[in-house]
């Protein structure tokens, strides 16, 4: 405990938080370490991945869809994200473009090659399946603080490392949850694991991040995200390579023309 | 022997009692491991196709377990504000259904809206306080215009809305979970999940009630009926049991005219009640319906062995004879028929471990349990009680005997036309049997004193029923089910089945495609039609996909390889004749209209479609080795050949013209049938020995002509024959009046049989031995009958 104590108390004066640690609540010090794990997080600039995610059904049975992403980092707002898809075949050069924001909602496009035309989709509502995976867009799409309120629970070890457990609140009316338990790594600030809990408080996913790998020594980035519906017994892996940063795209590599002229 | 043995016994007449009760309490105590089952797969074996089928898709796609939840305004209509407020209230509080996966209304329904390059997708029905009368409008023409809403979750006349829950119940449990604790199998368990799912959804429109009183509510659903077997159990139990012991009370106190007979009877048949049960409990069968069902047969077949016994010694009473003789010369009568007649009547009942049906194998073992004990009892446990209480037999009052002698006389004076004429109604009531009609409507099974069947029936009545057909159509290939080819035959498909007969709804995932293809298109109708190219489709499913809410996603219609579509077809009420017809219809126009995606209906109505002619199928192996083993036991009993082939008129005509009497009176048979021709074989077959029997004996001992000898059989046995039959017969009839279709048919038809069993034995098996049994096998009277030896006191 004096440990814990002591941690959050150089926490507290690094980020120059005037709150004594002592009187520190559960909810602050929750939302404190989720700050530290997005600060882990920024200064990137840009980032490109490739993306192999693969759906695996109750009898084992596998599907694979690959896709890239980019990510642009915004000062004091949400991300700027696309991603393009690659297989299927039939979706090819299907791109998606989303600006997320942190006060209100996100903007989505999308570019349907078929029909050669971006859209603009305005749905409150993502929690659903991604491409028929275990993932809602809501899971994968840029995680922003401001997006929950947080609880801090308790210490506990996970497979020998030393985690704090804290819950986090949606704050958006249309989340398919009530609450996530997350597992960050103490050292390294990054999410070891993720229970997301359904509208009736039931535990319907569990997410296992591993295979980190530290890019620029700057950015943790997991190499492997593992998606277990809880319910259905399916389950999702998404795979991360090709991590590349600061490649020096600009706002101009994301607006929704830009779509058009992917391949 | 037996002599020795029933001395034995009434020396010990004590510890026998005690013993019995003693053994009685510790196996009943099995009984503590009794569960009901809620779930309707248990009526398919294994190996059943049609739930292979299933089970695949159940696999394939998300389950589809459902509850549904009728919700009818007394406005009259759907589209008001307040009765809005309440379709988007109890959307969101249906999500708290204990499994719950999905909640599909018209209000969380996602409309998509084009307007140039923006695409919005949305709940249909969202803060309908704030709408105005035109949007109100709007919401109603749009569902009303939906293919997908209309007759399933709206009635196109707007007046009446439904809420489907799906559920995703926990997977059966394995050998494993055996090992946990009870709290923790109790987790795990999906009869306790659905049982949980079904309490809270019971409460929560409870709480619906109230909260809006001026909209009436109904709950169906694949859940519902789950739930409702257990239920039906209980309120037969409830109902049936004490009826049957009421009539068993009434019945031996009305024929022996004895009380302390009648005490007997009623333990003798409680312990093998509880005997049966107990070891149900410890073999660790689950109680479905017809297995529930086992104590009032237990009843009924423990009741003719306990008359047997009694008879005779009652009999032997009024002749003076003091009461422990009494006793011990009616084990000694009794004994091998009442253990031949439990054979066959065990052997009738085992095998219904031929049936496709796994809750027949555990009624037949059930009552085959019950049977031996109830065996063991009469003559182990009720001699010796019988010796320990003051019975008393009064002196002989009745004139059945004479009535009995009158009888013979007429069956003699009038065996040519007995013999004709019975001849004559057995062929024609024997060639009516094929007339009956396989029909096995699952919805009712239950009655409807059951709540459940009353709801289904108002919902499908105004809404959308249960009996839902469903195709598992195939692209053949990764990603096919964006293929134009493929979803052209769909569609065409799709076109036919709404044409036919009784079809209230086809879900289609070509409404999806032609619906985001006019979204695409800036909501121009022209463009209300299957996208033109394969990347296209594939294109407008993906957008889809992403922009959908937890739980509305497209799972239950593609699979996860995008290979397969599924199609699924909501009917009225059908019968299985009808099912079978649009099953053949389907198949065929597939065949010739779109090879490419031809696939066989499943589901749960397709199952049940099927499972009376499986049923009917794997029984007669079990109906023939039943009648094989019966017959080898009439051959040794009988110790003749001759008449142990005549014997087989009297044992298989009555199952028969029962059938012939039951296509006149109801014409439609279930899946109760196809157990009931084995199982009557074995208690009819016991008239056949008693009366042979006797005959026999009377022609080989004490060299009568067949004349005498039938006047000798009717003397001996005809009373207590005709006393075993009404008892038999009442007992069934109770059994008839299950609220539980299966039981009930099985109950009425098995009535019906083993009166027309007694019939044949009274009438043409008598006239029968009467022609061919002519003097000239005199020879043979003196053969010794080892078996029915001594001579009995008329």
């Amino acid at each position: 405990m004096k440990a814990a104590l002591l941690t959050s108390a150089t926490v507290a004066l690094t980020l120059s938080i005037t709150t004594p640690s002592y009187a520190q609540t559960a909810e602050e010090r929750g939302l404190e370490i989720f700050e530290q794990v997005s600060a882990q997080n920024d200064g990137f600039q840009d980032s490109t991945a490739s993306m192999t995610m693969t759906l695996i059904n109750r009898s084992g049975k596998k599907s694979v869809r690959r896709m890239r992403a980019k990510t642009l980092e915004v000062a004091n707002d949400g991300d700027k994200s696309m991603t393009i898809f690659d297989e299927p075949a039939d979706v090819k050069g299907t791109a998606t473009l989303t600006y997320s924001h942190t006060k209100e909602a996100d903007e989505q496009w999308l570019y349907l090659p078929a029909l050669k035309r971006v859209k603009r989709i305005s749905s409150k509502n993502k929690t659903g399946a991604f491409m028929g995976s275990e993932f809602a867009f809501e899971d994968i799409g840029s995680q922003e603080v401001e997006k929950y309120t947080y609880k801090y629970l308790s210490e506990e070890q996970l497979d020998g490392i030393a985690v704090h457990k804290i819950e986090a609140y949606p704050t958006y009316k249309y989340s398919g949850y009530t609450r996530l338990i997350s597992y960050i790594d103490q050292e390294r600030l990054v999410s070891l694991k993720t229970e997301f809990y359904d509208r009736k408080d039931v535990l319907l996913k569990t997410l296992t991040l591993s295979d980190y790998v530290h890019h620029d020594d700057k950015n943790w980035r997991p190499a492997r995200m593992e998606m277990i519906n809880a319910q259905t017994k399916k389950s999702t892996i998404l795979e991360f390579s090709d991590y590349k940063f600061a490649t020096g795209m600009t706002d101009k590599d994301f607006s929704s023309n830009s779509l058009k002229k992917l391949r | 022997m037996i002599t020795t043995y029933a001395k034995t016994l009434l020396k010990f007449r004590w510890a026998a009692i005690a013993i019995t009760v003693l053994l009685t309490l510790g196996l009943a105590s099995g009984g503590r491991f009794l569960v009901f089952t809620n779930d309707y797969r248990v009526f398919f074996g294994p190996d059943n196709p049609q739930l292979i089928a299933f089970e695949d898709l159940q696999e394939t796609y998300t389950k589809s377990d459902n509850l549904f939840i009728m919700m009818e305004p007394k406005s009259g209509t759907v589209f008001d504000t307040a009765t809005m407020q309440a379709i988007v209230d109890i959307t969101e509080r249906s999500w708290q259904v204990p499994y719950s996966i999905r909640v599909d209304s018209i209000s969380n329904y996602q409309h998509t809206i084009s307007e140039g390059d923006d695409v919005f997708v949305q709940d249909l029905i969202e803060e309908p306080e704030l709408l105005e009368p035109e949007a109100i409008a709007n919401i109603k023409s749009v569902a009303l215009e939906q293919p997908q809403l209309v007759n399933k979750l709206v009635s196109s006349n707007g007046q009446v809305t439904g809420i489907n829950i799906t559920v995703e119940l926990p997977s059966p449990l394995t050998e494993e979970s055996k090992l946990l604790s009870k709290e923790e199998r109790d987790l795990i368990d999906p009869n306790i999940a659905l049982a949980t799912a079904m309490d809270f959804t019971r409460e929560m429109v409870t709480g619906f009630e109230a909260d809006y009183p001026e909209i009436n509510f109904q709950t169906t659903g694949i859940v519902a009926m789950n739930q409702a077997f257990p239920e039906a159990i209980e309120a037969d139990a409830k109902s049936l049991l004490p009826m049957a012991f009421l009539v068993v009370i009434v019945g031996v106190l009305l024929f022996l005219r004895n009380v302390w007979s009648m005490v007997g009877t009623v333990l003798v048949v409680l312990f093998s009640i509880l005997l049966a049960m107990g070891s149900a409990g410890w073999l660790g069968i689950m109680l479905t319906p017809p297995a529930a069902s086992a104590p009032t047969v237990i009843l009924t077949l423990a009741v003719a062995d306990c008359v047997h016994f009694l008879v005779t010694m009652l009999q032997n009473m009024r002749n003076k004879m003091p009461k422990n003789e009494a006793i011990v010369e009616s084990l000694r009568v009794n004994f091998t028929p009442i253990f031949l007649t439990s054979v066959t009547t065990a052997i009738g009942f085992l095998s219904m471990n031929f049936s496709d049906s796994p809750p027949f194998h555990d009624l037949g073992n059930i009552v085959a349990l019950g049977v031996g004990y109830a065996f063991v009892l009469s003559v182990f446990f009720l001699p010796a009680l019988m010796s320990v209480l003051p019975v008393k037999a009064s002196v002989r009052t009745s004139n059945k005997a004479t009535l009995m002698e009158k009888y013979a006389d007429f069956v003699i004076a009038k065996q040519k036309l007995l013999l004709w004429a019975m001849a004559a109604i057995m062929i024609g009531f024997s060639f009516m049997a094929p007339k009956n009609e396989l029909n096995d409507i699952f919805v009712n099974y239950f009655d409807r004193t059951v709540p459940f069947r009353v709801a289904t029936d108002e919902v499908t009545d105004k809404l959308s029923g249960l009996y839902i057909l469903e195709f598992d159509l195939d692209s053949g290939e990764e990603g096919g089910v964006s293929n134009p080819e493929f979803l052209k035959d769909v569609e065409k498909f799709e076109r036919y089945v709404e044409t036919l007969d009784g079809v209230q709804h086809v879900s289609s995932i070509t409404e999806t495609m032609r619906r985001l293809n006019r979204s695409m298109n800036g909501d121009d109708d022209n463009f209300y039609k299957l996208p033109e190219d394969r990347p296209m489709s594939a294109q407008y499913l993906l957008f889809y996909e992403m922009s959908l809410p937890q739980g509305l996603d497209l799972t239950n219609q593609i699979n996860q390889d995008k290979s397969k579509t599924r199609l699924a077809v909501t009917m009225e009420t059908r019968s299985t004749q009808q099912v079978l017809e649009f099953e053949a219809q389907t198949m065929k126009w597939m065949q010739e209209n779109t090879p490419a995606i031809a696939a066989p209906t499943t589901g749960a109505t397709s199952m049940f479609t099927h499972i009376s002619m499986r049923n009917i199928i794997s029984m007669l192996g079990g109906t023939s080795i039943a009648l094989v083993l019966i017959s080898l036991i009439l051959l040794f009993a009988l110790r003749s050949i001759k008449f142990g082939i005549i014997s087989l008129i009297p044992n298989i005509v009555p199952a028969l013209m029962g059938f012939g009497v039951w296509a006149l009176l109801v014409g439609e048979v279930s899946l109760a049938v196809s157990v009931v021709v084995a199982m009557t074989l074995g208690i009819v077959v016991d008239d056949t020995i008693h009366y042979l029997s006797k005959y026999l004996r009377a022609r080989r001992e004490r060299g009568m002509s067949p004349e005498a000898a039938v006047r000798y059989a009717f003397n001996t046995v005809g009373v207590a024959l005709v006393v075993t039959t009404i008892v038999l017969a009442c007992g069934f009839m109770v059994l008839a009046q299950s609220n539980f279709l299966l039981n009930s048919q099985m109950g009425l038809m098995t009535a019906i049989t083993i009166v027309i069993a007694l019939i044949v034995d009274f009438t043409f098996l008598p006239a029968f031995l009467m022609l061919v049994d002519k003097d000239k096998s005199e020879k043979s009277a003196q053969d010794t009958d080892k078996l029915t030896s001594a001579p009995q006191p008329a």
